[in-house]
């Protein structure tokens, strides 16, 4: 089989994380991300099963791996080598060796897909983003499927998956629509927490957008009492936000004066003295997040959905406005389901700009790493053809 | 004998002709045979003894008693005088302003009145900082009144400080500063640069409050205004000011108006060129124009900006004079049309503009993109008496960098205009509808105004609306070497050349278009039959 392995290589990881701070992307030529022709993973326990990915798309959180730029956190949560990968449409390979239903793949590997039981407190609960052992269990280490080396990832032409982790994609949907299920999916679990007041989204990436959209799907106008505002920086990215319902879309430079004049807000220093009660930084830069601390209002929230790294923050407001920074991490399985509802609402498959094949993934890592620049948002590789 | 001003028919022979540009200057070359330049009058000669007609002016006044009748001990008097955005640049030292109050505080003294205020007239202009209260009234002035808090601008959002007058039969409700409105007899100082400013409008605008400004300074008035510099019965503004103003005669305080009237000599020596004809500029002119522009280019926009605005124009008086509101005004705008007015035979179908440094919105700051449509189609376009210099229809080419520069300072809410309410519409009257409130109300832009040196919130929008009639009344804009999406914020059509420009224009007009170039600054008010 192919596949995109990363390894454990530490000097690529460092020349990785030199080309990728030069150029964004750069990582894929220099770093420990290879194309290899390998055995069939074994199987961990008779339950799982053998998927044939059709298109897996690029992640930012898989650009930061690439890159060099991933926070050490995750050192203890990924076992190498792994196959990237974790938004994936794939087929079930059935016994005969042919291709099967067509499935999407939750990619949490929570307790259940461990052999874990009884199960934590968390996934008792359905929280299986928040599963207490994630680390541990009959596999190796690895947050989710695409950063385990047991279950390989959607970066090749087959990949492993515990039954539970398989959601059908309806028929009306396209492979381009459904392989944007997972990331809306992060989107709706973002979205759980939107009250109708006003509310900022930074940064209008796939992951901003899709939060955008999901709040839009999933709100009716009616339940929307305040602008939605979102930041943009490119243009396709700002005629999307607006297609896809904000209010009013603007530059980071903009997202202060705008944030002041919709929440009638007066002004110390940078500082708002009011303020949006609700700002979803999609970014996760030291820059994203102190803006997203200057705009939010006294006793509002800051939740963070675009993964962070290691960021420098002047805390001060968020002590003097009892104001909150909170995480939002992945999803459950309801959120799957709300997130196919999503992608068939705003149609979007369409979000899909390119795809590639896995010999061309350089040109793919480029590609989504500079994906905004050049009017794209979800890059994806496809499987469908010879690889 | 200073020359009249004329119109120069463009042949093969004419040189290039003087362009501003903002902090720079470009000499084009117009088309022959179908181009002509509209050239101000050369500038009056001034009053000689400027201090013995301003004496002569408040002891024989028109239609009004003489000052020094007027005043009593014991009563209180208010002087109301115009602000920073008069006179344009700011005036070499006297500022006339100064040498008139002066003069009316000797009389006020050897009257013994005690209780006098002096109230800059700002309507929701910025308020002035010290250093230009200081250069319009004179340090004596200055130090003698501000400390003792007989000397402040006029607040329009001071809701505790304003009165209303009364209402005109239109409706209109005249709410002015109270100080003036509770006063014996208020006199205000007028620097008159263009036939626009003075009248009625000096009080119901100078010292009015949001309220009442909002009756003539919105979208419909302005688009029924043609135009702001000639016949007054033409101008929906004037009109309702004019009501305004006899509500104010027949229920407000005693009014005194003093008028100042200007001639063209605007710029100081090293800037000389820019007032003359091309083909007559010296040797010395062109290298003067050549090293000025060169070292321009190379200037750091800030420090150019600076020199530009540190410039003091001669700005010598040609008349003054005192008394009736009304009758002061037609004496004083008799002034201006003799220093200002060219006549032209007919319309065009391309009008040049070259946009300066300045507008009255921006001295000591940017001129920012909203300004630059404000300055064109507002004031430049409004130049004429009877009819556009430019047929409905036709296009209007201006020269500006138009970068997307804010002072933050002094127009705040012009930066959020700019992001916010341009990005919606640039329709005056849709955007009247949809956002004027929103910024007219702002608590935040009401600090700013209050407190610090910015213009009023609403402020953006007044300056949009000026160019209501303008925007109207052209079939297309377009400004040579802007900023590209900047310009296509304010919704006008970019051009890097002159010749791009009538290249893009004769898909409006035509290839044989005839071309107007306003030569202005200085300042002219063409006559168009």
């Amino acid at each position: 089989m192919s596949r995109l392995v990363f390894s454990r290589k530490p000097a690529k990881f460092a020349m990785a994380r030199i080309a990728g701070a030069i150029m964004p992307g750069a990582g894929a030529h220099v770093g420990p991300l290879g194309l290899q022709s390998d055995e069939r993973l074994p199987l961990p326990t008779p339950a799982w099963l053998r998927l044939r990915p059709r298109l897996s798309g690029i992640c930012g959180s898989d650009l930061s791996l690439i890159d060099g730029s991933a926070s050490a956190y995750f050192d203890p949560l990924v076992s190498y080598p792994f196959t990237p990968g974790h938004e994936v449409v794939a087929n079930v390979i059935n016994d005969d060796g042919k291709a099967g239903r067509r499935v999407v793949v939750v990619p949490v590997l929570s307790c259940v897909t461990r052999g874990i039981s009884p199960v934590c407190h968390a996934c008792a609960e359905g929280h299986i983003n928040l599963c207490e052992r994630i680390a541990f269990g009959h596999l190796q280490p690895g947050l989710q499927t695409g950063f385990c080396t047991d279950t390989g990832g959607g970066w090749s032409n087959e990949m492993l998956a515990h039954p539970t982790q398989l959601v059908d994609v309806p028929d009306d949907l396209s492979d381009e629509a459904a392989v944007l299920i997972e990331p809306t999916a992060c989107a709706v679990h973002a979205a759980a927490r939107y009250t109708g007041k006003q509310t900022v989204i930074i940064g209008a990436g796939t992951l901003g957008l899709l939060t955008l959209a999901a709040i839009t799907a999933l709100h009716d106008s009616t339940t929307r009492h305040a602008p939605i505002i979102v930041t943009a920086r490119y243009a396709e990215q700002k005629r999307l936000a607006k297609e896809f319902g904000a209010d009013i879309v603007c530059t980071s430079d903009e997202l202060p004066r705008h944030v002041r004049s919709a929440s009638k807000s007066l002004v110390f220093g940078e500082q708002l003295t009011c303020g949006a009660p609700h700002v979803i930084d999609c970014v996760g830069s030291s820059e994203s997040l102190q803006q997203a601390l200057q705009v939010v209002a006294p006793g509002g929230e800051v939740q963070v959905v675009g993964m962070p790294s290691n960021v420098s923050l002047e805390l001060t407001s968020l002590w003097h406005r009892e104001t909150a920074i909170r995480g939002c991490y992945a999803y459950t399985h309801a959120d799957f389901a709300s997130a196919i509802d999503v992608v068939r609402h705003h149609d979007l498959g369409r979000l899909v700009s390119a795809t590639y094949s896995l010999k061309d993934y350089t040109d793919a890592i480029a590609h989504a790493a500079t994906s905004g620049r050049r009017g794209a948002v979800k890059i994806a590789f496809d499987m469908r053809g010879k690889n | 004998m200073p020359r009249p001003g004329f119109v120069l028919d463009v042949d093969r022979s004419t040189p290039p002709i003087l362009f501003w540009r903002g902090e720079g200057f470009s000499l084009e070359k117009l088309p022959a045979g179908r181009s002509r330049v509209i050239y101000p009058p050369e500038p009056l000669d001034a009053i000689k003894d400027v201090d013995g007609a301003i004496r002569h002016a408040l002891l024989n006044p028109i239609d009004q008693d003489p000052l020094p009748t007027l005043l009593f001990p014991g009563m209180k008097l208010t002087i109301a005088f115009d602000d920073v955005s008069l006179p344009l640049p700011k005036m070499e030292r006297p500022d006339n302003r100064q040498r008139v109050i002066e003069a009316v505080l000797d009389l006020v003294a050897e009257a013994g009145v005690e209780d006098v205020h002096l109230i800059a007239a700002l309507g929701l202009h910025r308020r002035m900082h010290e250093y230009e209260l200081r250069h319009a009234l004179g340090d004596r002035v200055y130090d003698a009144f501000h400390g003792r808090g007989m000397l402040y601008q006029h607040d329009a959002e001071d809701h505790d400080n304003l009165e209303v007058i009364g209402t005109t039969d239109h409706g209109e409700v005249l709410e002015i500063n109270k100080r003036a409105a509770e006063s014996d007899l208020v006199i205000y100082v007028n620097i008159n640069s263009v036939a626009m400013d003075g009248g009625w409008k000096s009080i119901t605008t100078g010292l009015a409050s949001y309220r009442c400004l909002s009756f003539h300074h919105n979208p419909e008035t302005l688009e029924n205004t043609r135009s702001l510099m000639g016949h007054r019965h033409h101008s929906a503004l004037h009109t309702s000011v004019w009501r305004l103003g006899k509500v104010l005669k027949d229920h407000g305080p005693k009014i005194f108006q003093i008028e100042t009237t200007l001639n063209t000599d605007m710029f100081p020596k090293p800037f000389g060129f820019i007032n003359k004809r091309e083909w007559e500029w010296t040797a010395k002119d062109r290298a003067t124009f050549l090293g000025t522009t060169k070292a321009l280019k190379r200037t750091p926009i800030k420090l150019a900006r600076k020199i530009f605005h540190g410039m003091e124009g001669p700005h010598q008086m040609t008349s003054v004079q005192a008394g009736e509101t009304e009758a002061v005004h037609k004496l004083t705008l008799e002034h201006v049309y003799k220093q200002q007015l060219v006549e032209v035979q007919g319309q065009t179908d391309i009008l040049t503009l070259g946009i300066p440094f300045v507008s009255p919105y921006n001295p000591d700051g940017v001129m920012n993109p909203v300004l630059v449509m404000c300055m064109g189609l507002g004031y430049l376009f409004n130049m004429y008496r009877n009819k556009p210099l430019v047929r409905e229809g036709g296009v209007i080419i201006m020269t500006h960098p138009t970068y997307r520069d804010f002072n933050p300072v002094h127009h705040p809410s012009y930066i959020d205009f700019f992001e916010q309410v341009l990005t919606d519409t640039t329709n005056p009257a849709e955007m009247s509808r949809k956002w004027e409130k929103q910024y007219a109300e702002d608590e935040w832009y009401k600090h700013l105004y209050r407190t610090g040196n910015a213009y009023h919130g609403v402020h953006p929008f007044y300056a949009w609306y000026w160019g209501a009639h303008g925007l109207q009344h052209a079939g297309k804009v377009i400004i040579v070497g802007g900023d590209a999406p900047t310009v296509r914020r304010l919704g006008f059509t970019p051009a890097s050349t002159m010749d791009d420009a009538f290249e893009i224009a004769s898909d409006v007009v035509g290839r044989n278009a005839t071309i107007t170039h306003l030569h202005v600054p200085a300042l002219l008010v063409a006559d168009v039959q």
